[in-house]
């Protein structure tokens, strides 16, 4: 995970035949500066970055079933709990689900867990769009790949 | 492929526009027009046409319809005019 450049995601476990559902793997760093404000002293990975986790989580899935030809922008949370405290250094498995896909938004359910414990869950919904550019598309499909994620 | 107005159809339409949206359902006719007479931004939209999928098992085209309408090809009133709005819906609920 590297917090300061919104890479959320380690790797992409698995994602279904019918990409459908999503597995990812984000280990929180044990230091970053954002530690050094959230908070003096006593670190904790926010709430408002798991969620951003659980919505790069259900991106890649989303990549993945358009075929890298539509980009999935956040626009929705909804129902979002975050449920217990996130140290770092703890390796956290970040899963999504497809609700809905419609024509030109998606919705799906997300989760992250912490061994058997749920960490976090929440609604999200996304507009799916065409690339703005065609080299956006090249660096999201390269790096999407580094991640496991199969085009 | 041809369909007519439901009525049954509408009103479940009106209660997702009024339970998603400031609109009242008093105030939704077959003759309104969702954007300019009811006043639903594109997110609000965006929230109602999930529900109707949902409802009734659909997937409107809504990026396809946009198309035409910006293409010139159709008026935008066949799609978001309540009564035309329903009969899109009986439209895809025979065609699913």
């Amino acid at each position: 995970m590297h917090i300061e450049y919104f890479q959320l995601v380690d790797r992409v476990e698995t994602i279904d035949a019918d990409r459908e559902h999503v597995t990812c793997i984000a280990t929180v760093p044990e230091s970053s500066t954002i530690f050094e404000g959230h908070f003096p002293g006593h670190p904790l990975m926010p709430g408002t970055l798991l969620i951003e986790a659980m919505a790069q989580t259900s991106g890649y899935m989303l990549l993945s079933r358009f075929d890298f030809d539509r980009l999935p922008f956040l626009i929705q949370v909804a129902r979002a709990r975050i449920r217990t405290f996130v140290e770092p250094g703890t390796e956290l498995v970040v899963k999504g689900a497809l609700e809905h896909d419609g024509s030109g938004f998606a919705v799906t359910n997300g989760e992250i867990l912490r061994g058997e414990e749920r960490v976090a869950d929440a609604e999200l919904r996304f507009r799916t769009m065409p690339f703005p550019t065609d080299d956006l598309r090249d660096i999201v499909r390269e790096y999407a790949s580094r991640l496991g994620v199969s085009s | 492929m041809t369909a007519e107005f439901n009525q049954e159809t509408f009103d479940a339409v009106a209660e997702i526009i009024a339970d998603l949206s400031e609109v009242d359902k008093s105030e939704i006719t077959p003759e309104s027009h969702t954007v300019n007479d009811l006043g639903i931004d594109s997110l609000e939209f965006l929230d109602i046409v999930f529900d109707i999928d949902k409802k009734f098992g659909i997937k409107m085209p809504v990026e396809q319809w946009m198309e035409e309408v910006n293409e010139g090809t159709r008026d935008g009133d066949d799609f978001f005019v309540m009564k035309n709005l329903v009969i899109r819906i009986e439209e895809l609920r025979a065609a699913a």
